[in-house]
């Protein structure tokens, strides 16, 4: 072994102290971030998740893009639009100079066909419900009509696209920050396959045609992607960085010490014991900021003894929040005591869960289990993950301490859990949702009847009713009335329990200059540059 | 010896076919799907994605149609990279496993075999004592400790190599170390003990008092049989290193194999869990095979049976 070291030191003789990637980058203005994981798809209609959406916001840009400050939504394809007094049909004019990287212009046509392509049943594109808000697209997407001039997208000439809503719809600009609203080349899809093809190779590198900042140079599986500027990019005098790097940064480990040998300019999600030591020892290269998330328990409310709204209030007041915030996450997390993240959008509930465990022990001996007696085993599922391990033993050990209850844990991996999830085949379960876009609807629309994750059991008229008044007005005043009379009932009755708020946590260089830290995270590319830092 | 191989080879259909056939049922009867994610789908568009894959159709159907496709060699598309095919990512990933797998067997061999035959040669000596005890450590200490010590000490503090990625030719030398060291342990250790067995026997008596020195005694008279141990443990072994490895991939950051086999199972990703799990299946048989037939290359008294 001591020949192994020895060996090294020979080895490492002529490497020595060499300059870091990201002091090259700083100087070629070349960004290079950890992007928690290796992107599944660079499809916009086939995309899901968090890697994905950071490199397609540099390679397609929607109608509107989000600032990178205040999430406004600003003219990305379109320069302009107008909105018809009523709010339902919405007129985008789309820039003359919009250009493809292949030189084409950008048309309202290729906007009216990624929609269609979208929509079509036959993708089978998960997020296709973003574009719900149009007139006649849920019915077309299930395939109730097949005509697709029946949804309400029209392309009045080249550059002007006219969107009818089936609706009004408040937030459907900050919507179309999502990727399912980006256009596709349509014509480069079908050359190498079927529209509809989920498997269609048009992103590869080779292949790849797109609208936005940059443009697709390599993509290396599990190694990195290589963006660079777009030089067809209408605005591309704006561009300040030639180069992005995205590195799939699965492991948080791995990532945090990448940035600390100067790998990475930014890298997001560090182990929570990082975090604390940042925050203590080195706050200059941290960022903690809310993050549009909430972490919740759901309650099946078909089993006893959870049938019985006392238990699940009980159960609900009975935990100390504060507690886990501070001593589990200990990274900025705020305690939840209701769903939707404090002003979403403007919008905060007023109707709070009261910890409070002597009127939690009333509920429940009102409910048939004075002290705890007779409470049959419950159990809480979750996925297995350290994190969700903590916080359900320290739930399991208040409820014990508190009620008297005799709580069991139980940890499933991650396919086997969503199935049981997606059964109602559990008592209480983890689950945590992010928002789509920023308004309160995205997470009060989850508990309404009939939605895909309810997954609770729980069904309440007037909850449906006040989301549908909320979703089917204009006026700001009356739709965050609605919302606040249905969190009110959904924090009554209980069939979820909210437990923290989300932050997320990002190591960041003090180089990296024009980011800006905001609720779902986005990246602005245009406005990002790199400086130097000074020894 | 030709028929040795051809029947070996003949063998492995069968053993081939069982693995196949165990891994599609296993994977099918693991509660969750590919499709299953914390946003739920609407049932509509679940059926679509399921339909595309073909996993619509009748489980027995499913099980002979992909058993056509992996006598064609189609190993299937990936449903977790949708537009990549399981051979794609396989041919892509591999060569990077194959290349850190060999540097670490390089490490492996060249220290473990030095550290076995010089404590064997001085046996009960210091040149026994540490280089034993380091490989006892060495067997003890897994990769994941060993791997970030590594980073910690040679990237963090001295600065001498990045502490993850696979972009330069340094990039290389702490990962393969941090894999080689495992193996370079136990070759030491099966090592010294084969050399101790052949230096104690008579023909290398006879050879010492012909006045034959150290190295004569140990390169040309006991090597062939000192290390038979070494190479029936290379066998298998050699296929593992190569494959890639999950635990040195990850806290590397390295593009391989290794990876696939444990995230694909994870991600319900059918085809890819086949491919990768045949792919070994394969490669370990083929090693196995290789490392028979040196064994009695190198050992006179085993036939070809």
């Amino acid at each position: 072994m001591y020949l192994t070291l020895l060996c090294l030191a020979l080895l490492a003789g002529g490497c020595g102290k060499h300059e870091t990637l990201v002091e090259i980058g700083d100087r070629t203005q070349e960004l290079r971030i950890g992007n928690e994981g290796e992107p599944a798809s660079l499809d916009p209609a086939v995309a899901t998740g968090v890697p994905e959406h950071n490199v397609l916001v540099s390679l397609f840009e929607s109608l509107v893009f989000a600032d990178g400050k205040d999430l406004s939504p600003r003219p990305g394809a379109a320069e302009s639009w107008e909105i018809s007094p009523d709010g339902i049909v919405y007129t985008f004019h789309l820039r003359k100079n919009g250009r493809w990287s292949n030189g084409d212009p950008v048309t309202a046509q290729d906007f009216v066909e990624s929609y269609h392509r979208v929509l079509m049943p036959s993708l089978g594109s998960q997020y296709s419900y973003m574009l719900y808000p149009l007139k006649n697209a849920e019915a077309f997407n299930l395939g109730k009509i097949t005509n697709f001039n029946e949804v309400g997208v029209k392309a009045l000439d080249d550059y002007t696209l006219q969107l009818t809503l089936h609706s009004q719809t408040p937030y459907l600009l900050s919507m179309m920050f999502q990727d399912s609203w980006d256009p596709v080349p349509v014509a480069v899809i079908k050359k190498h396959g079927a529209i509809d093809d989920r498997t269609n190779p048009w992103t590869r590198p080779e292949n790849f045609v797109g609208n936005g900042p940059f443009v697709l140079k390599e993509w290396r599986i599990n190694s990195h992607i290589l963006v660079e500027k777009s030089p067809t990019y209408w605005d591309a005098k704006k561009v300040r960085l030639n180069k992005i790097y995205f590195d799939p940064t699965e492991d948080a480990d791995t990532a945090e010490r990448m940035f600390r040998s100067g790998q990475l300019h930014s890298d997001t999600q560090p182990p929570p014991s990082k975090v604390a030591f940042y925050r203590k020892n080195k706050p200059d290269l941290i960022k903690v900021y809310p993050y549009l998330g909430t972490y919740i328990y759901k309650l099946n409310v078909t089993r006893p003894p959870l049938n019985d709204k006392r238990v699940r209030k009980a159960l609900a007041m009975a935990i100390d929040r504060n507690a886990i915030t501070e001593t589990i996450l200990r990274a900025g997390q705020e305690p939840a005591y209701f769903l939707t993240p404090p002003d979403t959008a403007g919008y905060t509930c007023q109707t709070k869960i009261k910890e409070d465990a002597s009127a939690a022990r009333q509920l429940l001996a009102e409910a048939g289990y004075p002290d705890g007696k007779n409470f049959p085993t419950v159990e809480v599922l979750f996925n297995t993950l350290q994190t969700h391990k903590a916080i359900a033993e320290a739930l399991q050990q208040m409820w014990k301490k508190n009620l008297n209850v005799n709580i069991v844990l139980h940890n499933e991996e991650w396919k086997v859990y969503l199935d049981s999830l997606r059964q109602t085949n559990y008592f209480i379960g983890r689950f945590a949702w992010i928002g789509d876009y920023v308004d309160p609807s995205t997470f009060l629309d989850l508990f309404t009847t009939g939605s895909g994750n309810n997954e609770t059991g729980w069904s309440n008229a007037e909850y449906d009713r006040l989301c549908r008044v909320a979703a089917n007005t204009g006026n700001r005043a009356a739709r965050y009335d609605a919302f606040q009379k249905a969190e009110a009932i959904l924090m009554d009755e209980m069939p979820i329990m909210p437990i923290y708020f989300y932050t997320q946590a990002r190591l960041i260089r003090p180089d990296v200059h024009g980011w800006y830290p905001n609720v779902i995270d986005d990246y602005d590319f245009k406005s990002i540059y790199l400086v130097p830092e000074k020894n | 010896m030709l028929r040795f191989i051809t029947r070996r080879f003949l063998e492995t259909i069968p053993v081939l076919f069982i693995i196949a056939t165990a891994t599609f049922f296993m994977m099918r009867l693991t509660p969750g799907g590919p499709f299953d994610s914390e946003k739920q789908v609407s049932p509509e568009i679940r059926a679509r994605m399921e339909a595309h894959y073909g996993l619509d159709k009748p489980l027995f159907q499913q099980y002979l149609l992909q058993m056509k496709h992996l006598l064609q060699g189609d190993l299937g598309p990936s449903f977790k990279y949708p537009g990549r095919s399981v051979n794609e990512i396989i041919a892509d990933s591999f060569p990077v496993s194959l290349e850190l797998g060999c540097e670490a067997l390089v490490v492996a061999l060249v220290f473990g075999l030095a550290a076995g035959m010089v404590a064997s040669l001085k046996q009960n000596s210091a040149w026994d004592h540490i280089p034993m005890g380091l490989a006892m450590i060495g067997i003890c200490v897994p990769t994941f400790v060993l791997g970030p010590l590594l980073i910690s000490a040679f990237a963090l503090h001295l600065d001498w190599f990045n502490a993850a990625g696979w972009y330069f030719p340094r990039d290389r030398v702490l990962p393969a170390l941090t894999l080689g060291a495992y193996y370079a342990a136990y070759i030491a250790r099966l090592c010294r003990g084969g050399f101790l067995e052949v230096l104690n026997q008579d023909y290398i008596r006879t050879a010492r008092a012909k006045g034959a020195g150290g190295a004569q005694v140990l390169f040309k008279h006991a090597l062939r049989g000192g290390i038979l141990p070494v190479v029936s443990f290379l066998g298998p072994t050699v296929a593992g290193v190569l494959t890639g490895s999950f635990v040195v991939e990850t806290i590397f950051g390295i593009p391989g194999l290794g990876r696939f086999f444990v995230t694909a199972a994870f991600n319900r990703d059918y085809f890819m869990v086949m491919g990768s799990v045949l792919f070994y299946a394969c490669f370990v048989m083929a090693c196995n095979l290789v490392a028979d037939v040196v064994l009695v290359w190198l050992n006179p008294k085993m036939r070809f049976e």
